[in-house]
């Protein structure tokens, strides 16, 4: 299969909400291996002048990846899933995560470049807080790039 | 004690750590964060799409690598970006059942920028396995008080 070089620029907009949950900043923050107070314990977070638990500096991936997966879900796309390897990653946190916020991500191709028989994807999560109303605030953005594997590489 | 802004200096050393990992503990990861490809938990599946083993997600090692300098900060919240590239897999060994670690990555961090204007603190992040760097420009920008 060869990735579609259309690809770049197109964007996917905000689908589902991701409600940010007390157990999944502490499952996400075992998994990671942290201990730090403020993803497990209520008090400790509102004693650091947080309104609840913080998620981990890197919880953001779950919902960039649930973007993504629209791209990598895309048949138009032409990417083999099996063959993806992550490039590189960056998170900016305009602010951190807490429990009880509503996420959602619009997912923007910012590069499609052919490497070898495979390709490298940069894509970008603009990730959102739902406030009341219509009003949303920006939370973080994500920038990923993936290698998608050709064959004998 | 957390950091102080006007006592840090360039090239001062956060600290280090070492970081045990277990098939176990992929399978933990793939769970909290919905990353199932099966590269990071299937022996002949990585090994049929040409890859040495099983390897931890990348983001397994970005987000245990980080926990350094969160305890370092005193906040998680003080972490306003991070960034790495991957350059090298970590391949993690099957050690089901004897309580041994799969792989060990050795995480150490050293004051790499500071900005007076934001008060922030660039650390710079080492991340070694099997005697070779798994990150490449690890770095984690830290607001201070």
């Amino acid at each position: 299969m060869t990735i579609n070089p259309d690809l770049q620029g197109r964007s996917y907009p905000a689908a589902e909400v991701y409600d940010v949950g007390r157990e999944k900043i502490r499952e996400f923050a075992r998994a990671v291996k942290a201990t730090h107070p403020a993803h497990f314990d209520v008090e400790a977070a509102q004693g650091l002048g947080h309104p609840d638990l913080v998620a981990p500096p890197t919880f953001a991936i779950i919902v960039a990846q649930r973007a993504d997966a629209q791209l990598i879900e895309d048949p138009e796309a032409g990417i083999d899933f099996s063959r993806v390897v992550h490039a590189d990653q960056r998170f900016t946190h305009h602010r951190p995560i807490f429990a009880g916020d509503r996420l959602v991500a619009e997912l923007h191709v910012d590069g499609v470049r052919a490497m070898g028989g495979g390709a490298m994807i940069t894509t970008r999560a603009e990730i959102f807080a739902l406030g009341e109303g219509d009003g949303r605030e920006p939370v973080s953005t994500t920038k990923s790039s993936i290698l998608v594997r050709g064959e004998g590489q | 004690m957390n950091p102080v802004f006007e006592e840090l200096a360039i090239g001062q050393d956060i600290g280090s750590r070492s970081i045990g990992v277990t098939r176990q503990d992929l399978v933990k990861y793939a769970g909290a964060s919905g990353d199932f490809n099966p590269i990071h938990w299937n022996e002949a599946f990585a090994t049929g799409v040409e890859l040495p083993g099983v390897i931890a997600h990348g983001m397994f090692t970005m987000g245990a690598a980080v926990q350094l300098v969160t305890d370092w900060a005193g906040d998680p919240a003080a972490v306003v970006d991070y960034q790495t590239r991957f350059t090298k897999p970590v391949l993690v060994a099957d050690t089901t059942g004897t309580g041994d670690a799969g792989a060990v990555i050795d995480v150490s961090g050293a004051v790499g920028a500071l900005d007076a204007e934001t008060r922030t603190a660039r650390v710079d992040l080492a991340v070694v396995f099997d005697g070779q760097k798994v990150l490449m420009k690890a770095q984690v920008l830290v607001k201070l008080a």
